[in-house]
């Protein structure tokens, strides 16, 4: 196939969701079955489609980077700049090929699974379509070669997310939390924007390929090796967002208000994992500083996320703190500079995290009906307090549910034991490299945690004997629709897809395909170059690989020793330690936290602006007003009185001075004669005497 | 005070100039006195007959003793004609005031004041 | 372009005042006839703009050459030839447009159309209402196409008048405050405008010889003197040539402290109707009490008056004031982005809400004008454009829920998404595209203008990025609390959009979207103009650099 068909096929990839999404948008309700088999043999279609294009990628180009640039706005001739254009475009590397398919085989079974799981929903048509609208602006931030595309992408699926955790907006908490996710990711995306900027305003160009050679060659943001280190760590907090990384984590969790197999595609599998895949593009920029703050960032979000799923008792919150820690992960892998680990621990990840969930929805799914049945609407189904036995009642839900747990603990043979060696074996190599061994110690303890968790998760939930008797009756397997994508997505939690021995991913051809790239930035600034942490990298990876065996087996122990032969009591423990509990129950009070000060600072802060507005400003316009009222009023009293008055007076005093007069016009001649004659005589004897 | 009567007595039959404007004079007085004080409008005519008489015995007079020509009286007859004239129209305008106010009383007669 | 030997900017300047003659015409029962004779009028100046777009030529400059403008019609208005100590005054009536103008032309007749269409359920005293709002039509087309500052000044004093009776007649419960309000306020920045237009006309002059024709000083001294007239001009391209200011007049030289007062006197004109903060609290009360259709225009249009003065006007006439005071623009710009904003969150009535998010969107405009290079003044024209599209279709919204419900408080909705499906979907649409989503139409403005005004100030953009989140929040907390939840009890007999909110909503919808992905036909538009524009700006820059001033 030539590099354009591959393009072209991978554009058409892009586009038939958005095809998809348009048509049953306005479509949907009249098309029979509301057009759900439309959007998903779309979606299909674009799986086989992308299938063909890694397949073809990795035979034909394993080194190239394929790109399609088109001019999206001519700025022509700027002033200062001289000429300057926007050319967007997509590109196809071995990274954004293998996530294609990740993205559209996820979005796949997922639409498959909704087929079974969101039978009779109010908005059934109108699910798939934001379905749709997800599945293109994710494959948007994949096929992106460009920052302008990947933020478009970026906002896009922010958008989807919304739409789609908000699905029952009836529900005040559904729409609060479709809320916070959208918002919450915002707060990163300033970050990301920013790094946009400074990218943009030295090199005026928001190609990666392009920023990338122009920071090779020394041209670097405002001539300061500083602004490099923050443009990174600024394109990074859209990372922090997106993948709900400490301190942005709070979203995801609330984010299960949504539909379950949602949680699974976009919480767990393709769109959180967008912000490691920022981080692997944007890798080769990231110094030395910025990827130590990359990797502190991940430790400490693996470690905070998988402390509070210990506490957990919804499955789906349990689910979704294991996905941050896990996302935590993967961010500290890239941040360690394990590249190639980090990125492989998101596709392996994306496959049994989304096997989870799409299994905790069949056992919500069963449940649900089970309480329907009995017309119970107070036991709460995602409850695993409420749950227990369902090993007999769901047998492949169960099955398929425990290798994915085992994967996610880091079971040999399974997909996850390999990529969270090598992640681990990364940490350790960091750790010899810079001296921070604190990241390999959290990376280890967390992994303990995780065993323990899950294993705490599927023991309560699958085994013993369920809550209630009654229930049991009623519970049983999902059907083929939903539990076919289970099993796809439990075979390929093996090692088997990824690498031909089982206990190390780096002959696998997913390993040989994403090839850690050069860092661009000055040597002074670089981290540890590839050849020199490969090596470190390959020394570590036996002792990662026992002792992560060693934490694994240690925490499934404890698990089992709790929970299932009740050898430690739980609740005692709990009891004992009421206050670490109660802190990990409260997930750290980081909800609380930005309820009090950030979301209620920010209203009181509005209310005080509007106040200030209402009062200062306005009173300042008001006031002037009323000023000018006043001085009119002053000014015309003025007017009315002292010069009118003037005026007045005048006539008033020739008035007076008329009345006395007057008494001398009598109208009769005599009185004038004698007026005269005296007059005449004055006149004489004043003369006279002059 | 005797001596004042005889000198006026002596003075007396000798007439000249300054007796002649004497008498013009009391008689001007007297019409402007009458014009003055009279309210009825006739009386008040007969006091402004006095005063142009009083011109007349002037105009006489300086004609006699001052010039060589008969100017004086000339003027004096002009007078007298006008005098004529002036009571015709005079009486007949009084006449008109008595029939449209039923008096001759100046005072009453103010029609025109305002 | 002509038509009928009339140029087509006087047709569509004065196509408003002939219909409003026409509508005077009707006798005042035929409600019917006056609406559709004036949707017709809007609809024929739709057409008229549509024209322009095709033939406008993408590739001349303007700004400060009468040469690069487009459909120039020129015309002695007023020519007294000698007046005492005066001298001749000479006044054209000289209309013309470049990129920078095209832009606001369209807009302009597009929501004149729109709004005709929101008015359609006006009752009381349909005639005064369709006559006046013609009237306004045309002063607003006429400050667009203007191009001698004393045409300018009286178009814009024309809009003032029909805009005070708009707003005091058929407003709400306390329209004869709001309409007074804004009456002064804008009268007020007029006459800082018209100080600083007296200013330069007495610092201005041109040679005009015996056939009216004028010539720059430049040109004229290579014409030779003979049989020319020196006279002080209104026109803004002699404004703009510092070749024509007559030595040690007032307002001569650069940087002079003349030049920076006047431009500031210039400046409170411009940013009143902006409105910029401090000088923006005319706008919410003014919105809040006007009829739909008047906020529509309010908010669509009038607002971009303000911006397109300072571009048209301020920036070319006093280039070196504005390198001077740009960093206090920039620093207004980033108060009103994320003022507006906070002050928006906290509101409650539905009108008031987008009033202020408006602020918080003109700051965008400011502040990327304030950037003076081409990203960033392409973003600030194409905000403008878009925040007519955008805010007018929020206006829309609000009035359709307002003719049902007759109240805006957000607070006593909830759940109208199910009960008016239809509706909900434009108004997604509004929303995301109001707070900025790649995709539509607003996101491509604001990224454009804070990515330029990035390159200038650093750290106020940062700040104005915040925005971002806090225009998201309200908006939608405000989606929230109106479209989503339980629907009340009350409003279960709310009706759908009919079909006339639907002509009148999809198309901004469309346009909104589709300039989202492909902003092209409208930023080609203006591109050379704008290059031009930055160019002049960027000279200033050089030359005060050179003197060590700044």
């Amino acid at each position: 196939m030539s590099q354009e068909l591959l393009l072209n096929l991978s554009i058409v990839i892009l586009v038939l969701p958005l095809v998809g999404f348009t048509l049953m948008i306005f479509f949907g309700k009249r098309l029979p079955r509301q057009g759900d088999w439309l959007e998903t043999s779309i979606i299909a279609t674009a799986l086989i489609l992308a299938v063909t294009v890694l397949y073809q990628k990795m035979m034909l180009y394993p080194h190239e980077t394929l790109a399609l640039n088109f001019t999206w706005v001519d700025f022509h001739d700027v002033p200062g700049i001289g000429p300057m254009k926007i050319v967007l475009g997509f590109g196809i590397d071995n990274l954004a090929a293998i996530m294609l398919v990740v993205v559209t085989l996820i979005s796949t079974l997922v639409h498959f699974f909704s087929i079974g799981y969101m039978q009779g929903d109010i908005r059934y048509s109108r699910y798939f379509a934001y379905l749709g609208i997800f599945s293109f602006s994710m494959l948007m931030i994949v096929l992106a070669d460009n920052l302008f595309m990947l933020y478009v992408g970026w906002e896009l699926v922010g958008l989807s997310s919304y739409l789609l955790i908000g699905h029952w907006y009836e529900k005040q908490s559904a729409s609060n939390a479709a809320m916070k996710a959208f918002i919450v990711n915002r707060v990163g995306d300033i970050g990301f924007f920013i790094g946009i900027m400074i990218l943009f305003a030295n090199f005026h160009t928001f190609n990666l390929q392009e920023i990338f050679e122009a920071i090779h060659s020394g041209r670097i943001p405002f001539n300061s090796e500083s602004w490099l280190t923050a443009a990174g760590i600024l394109i990074f907090c859209g990372a922090i967002g997106k993948s709900a990384q400490f301190p942005l984590h709070v979203w995801l969790p609330d984010a299960m208000e949504g539909p379950t197999p949602v949680s699974a595609l976009i919480h767990a599998a393709t769109m959180v994992a967008a912000g490691v895949y920022l981080v692997a593009r944007t890798f080769p920029m990231m110094t030395a500083d910025a990827l130590m703050l990359i990797a502190y960032i991940g430790a400490i979000t693996a470690f905070i996320s998988a402390t509070i799923a210990i506490a957990q008792n919804d499955i789906k919150k349990v689910l979704a703190y294991s996905t941050i820690s896990q996302l935590g992960y993967m961010v500290m892998g890239l941040g360690v500079g394990a590249y190639t680990a980090g990125f492989f621990h998101l596709v392996t990840h994306a496959m049994f995290k989304a096997g989870l969930f799409l299994g905790s929805g069949s056992v919500i799914h069963g449940m649900h009906h089970a309480l329907h049945h009995q017309h119970d609407h107070h036991t709460d189904p995602q409850d695993i307090r409420n749950m227990g036995g369902l090993k007999s009642k769901m047998p492949v839900t169960y099955w398929t549910f425990l290798i994915y747990t085992l994967a996610i603990s880091g079971v040999p043979l399974t997909s996850g034991f390999m990529s969270k060696d090598s992640i681990l074996a990364g940490t350790l190599a960091f750790g010899s490299l810079t001296g921070q061994y604190l990241i390999p110690i959290i990376g280890f303890f967390v992994a303990g945690l995780t065993a323990f968790y899950m294993f705490r998760l599927v023991i309560l939930t699958f085994y013993g004997e369920h809550k209630d008797a009654h229930r049991a009756e009623h519970l049983h397997e999902s059907p083929k629709i939903m539990t076919v994508p289970l099993m796809i997505l439990a075979a390929l939690s093996f090692f088997i897809f990824y690498s031909s021995n089982p206990l190390d991913a780096a002959n696998g051809w997913i390993s040989k395909a994403l090839e850690r790239p050069e860092s661009v930035v000055p040597a002074s600034v670089a981290a540890a170059s590839t050849e020199v942490f490969e090596e470190e990298h390959h020394h570590a990876h036996n002792t990662a690989m026992m002792l992560s065996l060693l934490v694994a087996g240690i925490g499934i122990a404890i698990a089992f020793a709790m929970y299932h032969w009740k050898k430690i009591s739980a609740d005692k423990i709990a009891e004992t330690f009421s206050g670490p509990h109660k802190f990990l129950l409260n997930k750290w009070g980081f909800d609380d936290l930005y309820m009090g000060v950030v979301v209620n600072g920010t209203l009181a802060m509005t209310n005080m602006w509007k106040w200030f507005d209402n009062t200062i400003i306005d009173g300042a316009v008001n006031g002037a007003g009323s000023i000018t009222k006043v001085t009119s009023f002053v000014s015309g009293k003025f007017d009315s009185i002292v010069i009118d008055g003037l005026v007045n007076l005048s006539a008033y005093l020739s008035g007076f001075s008329g009345l006395v007069l007057r008494k001398f016009q009598t109208g009769k001649v005599q009185t004038y004669i004698v007026f005269v004659v005296f007059s005449v005589m004055a006149f004489y004897f004043a003369f006279r005497l002059l | 005070m005797n001596s004042f009567f005889s000198a006026f007595f002596a003075w007396l039959p000798n007439v000249q100039l300054a007796h002649f404007l004497i008498v013009s004079a009391v008689l001007f007085s007297l019409g402007l006195y009458g014009i003055m004080t009279r309210r009825n409008a006739i009386l008040v005519l007969m006091g402004v007959e006095l005063v142009l008489n009083a011109a007349n015995i002037n105009f006489i007079a300086f004609s006699r003793y001052g010039g060589a020509n008969l100017d004086g009286q000339a003027a004096a007859v002009f007078v007298i004609i006008l005098a004529a004239a002036e009571a015709a129209v005079a009486l007949a305008i009084v006449l008109n005031i008595y029939h449209r106010f039923q008096t001759v009383n100046v005072d009453e007669i103010s029609n025109l004041k305002e | 372009m002509q038509l009928m030997g009339i140029g087509v900017l006087t047709w569509l300047t004065f196509l408003p005042v002939l219909g409003m003659v026409l509508v005077l015409l009707i006798p005042k029962d035929q409600k019917d006839a006056i609406r559709w004779s004036s949707l017709i009028v809007t609809l024929i100046q739709l057409l008229l703009s549509i024209g322009i777009f095709m033939k406008f030529d993408r590739g001349m400059a303007g700004i400060n050459s009468e040469a690069g403008m487009q459909f120039v019609e020129k015309a002695t208005w007023i020519d007294i030839k000698s007046i005492a100590w005066f001298g001749r005054i000479h006044i054209d009536y000289f209309v013309g447009i470049d990129g920078l103008s095209v832009t606001m032309v369209i807009l302009t007749a597009l929501i004149s159309a729109v709004a005709i269409l929101s008015a359609w359920n006006i009752e009381k005293s349909v005639k005064g209402y369709f006559a006046l709002f013609l009237l306004l039509d045309a002063g607003m087309m006429g400050v667009f196409v203007s191009l001698d500052f004393f045409l300018f000044y009286i178009f814009w004093e024309v809009m003032l008048l029909p805009m005070y009776f708009l707003i005091g007649i058929w407003g709400g419960a306390r329209r004869e405050y709001a309409a007074i309000k804004f009456f002064l306020y804008t009268l007020f920045g007029s006459v800082l405008m018209l100080l600083a237009m007296i200013a330069l006309y007495f610092s201005v002059n041109v040679y005009i010889d015996a056939n009216g024709v004028i010539y720059s000083v430049t040109e004229a001294m290579k014409h030779g003197l003979d049989g020319l007239e020196k006279m002080y001009t209104f026109n803004m391209l002699a404004m703009m040539d510092p070749g024509n200011y007559v030595p040690g007049s007032l307002l001569a030289g650069a940087h002079t402290s003349m030049r920076y007062l006047a431009y500031v006197a210039l400046f409170i004109g411009f940013a009143i109707k902006i409105p910029c903060f401090p000088f923006h609290t005319w706008l919410p009360d003014a919105h809040v009490e006007a009829p739909t259709a008047i906020s529509v225009i309010l908010a669509g249009v009038l607002l971009k008056m303000g911006t397109y003065g300072l571009l048209r006007i301020s920036f070319p006439i006093f280039p070196d004031a504005m390198v001077h005071y740009s960093w206090m623009l920039a620093l207004l710009g980033v108060i009103s982005m994320v003022y507006g904003a906070l002050v928006a969150m906290a509101q409650t009535d539905f009108k008031k809400l987008i009033a202020y998010s408006s602020i918080s969107h003109m700051g965008v405009v400011t502040l990327g004008m304030a950037s003076m290079n081409t990203q960033g003044i392409t973003g600030a024209v194409f905000q403008m454009f878009n925040h007519g599209t955008i805010t007018a279709m929020l206006f829309l919204i609000v009035g359709v829920i307002y003719d049902r419900a007759h109240t805006r408080g957000l607070n006593e909705f909830g759940g109208l998404m199910n009960q008016m499906p239809k509706y909900s979907g434009i108004m997604v649409v509004a929303f995301f595209a109001a707070l900025g989503l790649p995709g539509l139409s607003g996101f491509i403005s604001e990224a454009f203008a804070l990515l330029g005004s990035f390159q200038t100030f650093r750290v106020l953009t940062m700040i104005a990025a915040v925005t971002i989140v806090i225009t998201a929040g309200y908006m939608l907390w405000t989606l929230q609390r109106v479209f989503l939840g339980q629907l009340p009890e009350k409003w279960k007999g709310l009706t759908d959009m009919n079909t006339r909110e639907a002509i009148m909503l999809w198309p901004l919808a469309l346009i909104v979207i589709f300039l989202g992905i492909y902003p092209s036909p409208i930023l080609d538009m203006m591109n050379t103009s704008l290059n031009a524009l930055a160019g002049i700006l960027d000279q200033a820059r050089h030359a005060t650099t050179m003197m060590g001033m700044n």
